[in-house]
C-alpha cells in the first residue's frame, strides 16, 4: 500500500481549504503570499495565480479592514433561515478589504440592517469568529464587525448607519 | 495572456430554434419532457425540414437535475425520450451559463469537422422545491469557502456588486428599476415569457385584486412609484428588490446547428455563428474591480476578434440579466457603453425595442424567466427570430440587424460565454 501518507499530507496542506477552515476554528484568519512575486491571497492558494509558482508562504491576517461592498439579505438559504433570519430579520454580508490589501466575503455585524441604504462603504471593520451549529456540527464562520458602534460616523454621517 | 487568434475550423450556422413557454409546470413534469417540447418546436421551425437520425450529437445545458429532479445523467435521458438512442449526448454544467456553453461546444464540434449536425439546448425543472431550497441550490454555484458560509445568495452577490457600482458611478435604484420596466414591457409582447406582463399590467392587476378583496383601491402615480412600494416590490437583497430579480421557473430551449456548407439545405435564411468566446473569473472578492466582469470582457474580446468586428457593430443583443444590475454590468463589460455610462442609455431608452441598440427583446431572464439551464440557448432563439424578422409585435424597429450578440454567464460571472451571429 503505497502513497497512504498522501491522505494526511493533503488534509494537512496549509494552502488547501481544509486547513483554512481549521485555522478559522482556532480564531486565525490566514492568507498566503507568493514568495516570488509577493502577490497576496485570502484564502491561501497552493499556486500563485499571477506567476503560477507554488512557492507560497502562509501569512496571518491582522483581521482589520474596511467595508468595500455589501448587501442586506431578506430571503436567505435554509442555513440562515434556520438561524431565524427572514424578511423581518434580515442580515448583512459583504466584502471587506483588509489592511493587507486583499479582500474577502463574510458576514457583517454591527450595522443597522433596518436602514440598508445608510450603511457606509468604507466603514472600518474588525474580524470576529462566530461559532454556530450547522447540520449538527459546530463550525466557525468568518464575520467582521463595524467598529466603534457607529460613533465615528455619528460625526460624519449624522448618527445613522452603523448600530 | 491569450495571444493566439482563434478561429472556427469551418463555418457553422443555426437553422432552427425551439423554446417552451417558461413558467411553473406541475410537479411530475420532467425536464426531459420540456426538452422534447422545445425539440418539437425546433423541428417545425426548420424551413426545409431534416431527418432526426441525421443529428450527430446533443449538447445539453443543465445546472442541477440532480437536486431539482433527483436525476443525474440527464443528457442520455433526453436522447432516450427523443427516440434517438444511440446518439451521443453530453450534459454541460456551467451554472446559469450552461446552455450558452453547450451552444459554443456544439459549434466547436461542428467546426472541428467531427460532426455536421448537432442539437444544442438546455432545460431546468426548478419549481418542485420550495424557494429557500432553490435559493440554496443556486447558491451552490457560489464560492463554497467564503461566499456560501457568509450567507450570500445569488441576489445577494449581485446586490453586493450593485452597491460597489452605486458607490463608484452614482448608479441609483431607479436605474435598476428602468431595466425592469423595459424587460417587463418586452415580455408583455412575448407569450412564451413566464411573466408576460408589463409593470403597468402588474399595477392594474394588483389594483383590481385589492378591489376584489374589498380593500381600498391602491394608486401609484407611475411605474417608479409602484416599484418603490415595499409591499408590491419587497427587498430580496438590498438594493435588489423582487422586480429586480429573474424568476425561478421551468423551461427548455434548443437550436439546430449545422455546417455552413450544408446550411442552405435546411433554410434559405440561416443565421451564421461568426464568433465565440469563453472565460472564467475569480469570486467577486478576489477581483481587482468589483464592477468589472473580467470573464465577460475576455469572452467578448475573443468573440469580437474571431468575428472581426467590435461592439459598435452589434445591432441586437441578448444579455444575462439574472438581476437588473447584471444587465447594466453586461452593457458595460461587453463594450457597448463605457463603465458607468450604461445607465444614461437606459434613461434615454436606447436599449428599448425602438432604440438604437435593443437589448433583451424577449423580456430577458428578468421577465421571460430564468430556468437556468435553458437560458443561454433561449437567447439564441430570440436572436434567430429577431434577425429573421419573425418576432411579431416585439420585432425591433431597427432594420440593420445583420449582427447579433448573446452573453450568458454562470454564477457571479465566474463563467462567461459570448456568441456572435450574422445574417447574410
Amino acid at each position: 500500500m503505497a502513497l497512504e501518507g498522501d491522505f494526511t499530507r493533503v488534509a494537512e496542506n496549509e494552502f488547501y481549504t481544509a486547513a483554512y477552515e481549521r485555522f478559522l476554528s482556532q480564531g486565525k484568519l490566514m492568507g498566503a503570499k507568493c514568495q516570488k512575486c509577493e502577490a497576496m491571497y485570502i484564502p491561501p492558494r497552493p499556486i500563485c495565480s499571477k506567476c503560477h509558482t507554488s512557492e507560497m508562504q502562509l501569512v496571518a491576517m491582522k483581521g482589520k479592514g474596511k467595508l468595500a461592498a455589501y448587501t442586506v439579505i431578506a430571503v436567505g438559504p435554509p442555513m440562515m433561515v434556520d438561524e431565524g433570519f427572514d424578511r423581518e430579520n434580515p442580515y448583512c454580508c459583504g466584502i471587506v478589504e483588509l489592511e493587507e490589501g486583499t479582500s474577502i466575503t463574510a458576514r457583517i455585524l454591527g450595522v443597522d440592517v433596518t436602514k440598508p441604504d445608510q450603511i457606509k462603504i468604507g466603514t472600518p471593520v474588525t474580524v470576529e469568529y462566530q461559532e454556530r451549529v450547522h447540520n449538527g456540527e459546530k463550525k466557525t464562520f468568518l464575520a467582521f464587525r463595524a467598529l466603534s458602534g457607529g460613533q465615528l460616523f455619528t460625526c460624519i454621517g449624522g448618527g445613522q448607519g452603523i448600530g | 495572456m491569450f495571444l493566439k487568434k482563434r478561429r472556427l475550423g469551418r463555418g457553422v450556422a443555426v437553422v432552427g430554434v425551439g423554446i417552451t413557454k417558461f413558467g411553473v409546470y406541475p410537479k411530475g413534469v420532467r425536464g426531459s419532457d420540456l426538452f422534447v417540447e422545445s425539440f418539437n418546436e425546433m423541428k417545425r421551425s426548420v424551413d426545409k425540414g431534416f431527418q432526426d437520425e441525421d443529428i450527430d450529437a446533443f449538447y445539453i445545458g443543465n445546472l442541477s437535475s440532480d437536486i431539482f429532479e433527483k436525476q443525474v445523467h440527464c443528457a442520455a435521458a433526453v436522447v432516450n425520450r427523443l427516440g434517438l438512442v444511440p446518439k451521443p449526448a453530453v450534459k454541460i454544467e456551467n451554472a446559469c451559463g450552461s446552455s450558452g456553453v453547450a451552444f459554443r461546444e456544439g459549434a466547436i464540434a461542428i467546426a472541428s469537422g467531427v460532426y455536421d449536425m448537432v442539437v444544442a439546448g438546455g432545460m431546468e425543472k426548478m419549481t418542485n422545491l420550495p424557494t429557500t431550497q432553490v435559493t440554496e441550490t443556486l447558491g451552490l454555484a457560489l464560492d463554497p469557502v467564503c461566499e456560501f458560509p457568509a450567507g450570500e445568495t445569488f441576489p445577494g452577490i449581485f446586490a453586493t456588486i450593485a452597491t460597489a457600482h452605486m458607490a463608484k458611478y452614482g448608479t441609483t435604484v431607479e436605474d435598476f428599476m428602468k431595466v425592469s420596466i423595459k424587460n417587463h414591457y418586452n415580455a408583455s409582447l412575448n407569450p412564451k415569457a413566464h411573466l408576460d406582463a408589463s409593470i403597468k399590467d402588474f399595477m392594474k392587476r394588483r389594483a383590481e385584486s385589492a378591489v376584489e378583496k374589498g380593500l381600498p383601491e391602491p394608486h401609484w402615480a407611475d411605474e417608479m412609484e409602484f416599484l418603490h412600494d415595499p409591499v408590491q416590490n419587497p427587498i430580496i437583497a438590498w438594493p435588489m428588490r423582487l422586480f429586480d430579480c429573474s424568476t425561478v421557473c421551468d423551461g427548455a430551449s434548443c437550436v439546430l446547428l449545422v455546417a455552413e456548407d450544408v446550411a442552405k439545405d435546411f433554410t434559405d435564411n440561416p443565421i451564421y455563428v461568426i464568433g465565440t468566446g469563453q472565460a472564467s473569473d475569480y469570486p467577486v472578492h478576489e477581483r481587482k474591480d468589483m464592477t468589472s466582469l473580467n470573464a465577460v470582457r475576455e469572452a467578448a474580446r475573443q468573440a469580437y476578434e474571431m468575428a472581426g468586428i467590435g461592439p459598435q457593430d452589434i445591432g441586437v443583443a441578448e444579455v444575462h440579466d439574472c438581476f437588473t444590475i447584471a444587465e447594466i454590468l453586461s452593457m458595460e463589460n461587453l463594450g457597448f457603453y463605457k463603465p458607468g455610462k450604461a445607465v444614461r442609455a437606459l434613461r434615454e431608452g436606447e436599449t428599448n425595442l425602438d432604440g438604437k441598440l435593443p437589448i433583451n427583446m424577449d423580456g430577458g431572464l428578468k421577465a421571460k424567466g430564468h430556468p437556468v439551464g435553458a437560458s443561454g440557448t433561449g437567447m439564441v432563439v430570440e436572436l434567430f427570430t429577431q434577425m429573421r424578422e419573425k418576432a411579431g409585435p416585439r420585432q425591433v424597429k431597427r432594420k440593420d440587424i445583420d449582427l447579433g450578440l448573446m452573453l450568458n454567464f454562470g454564477a457571479q460571472g465566474s463563467t462567461a460565454v459570448v456568441n456572435i451571429f450574422e445574417r447574410r
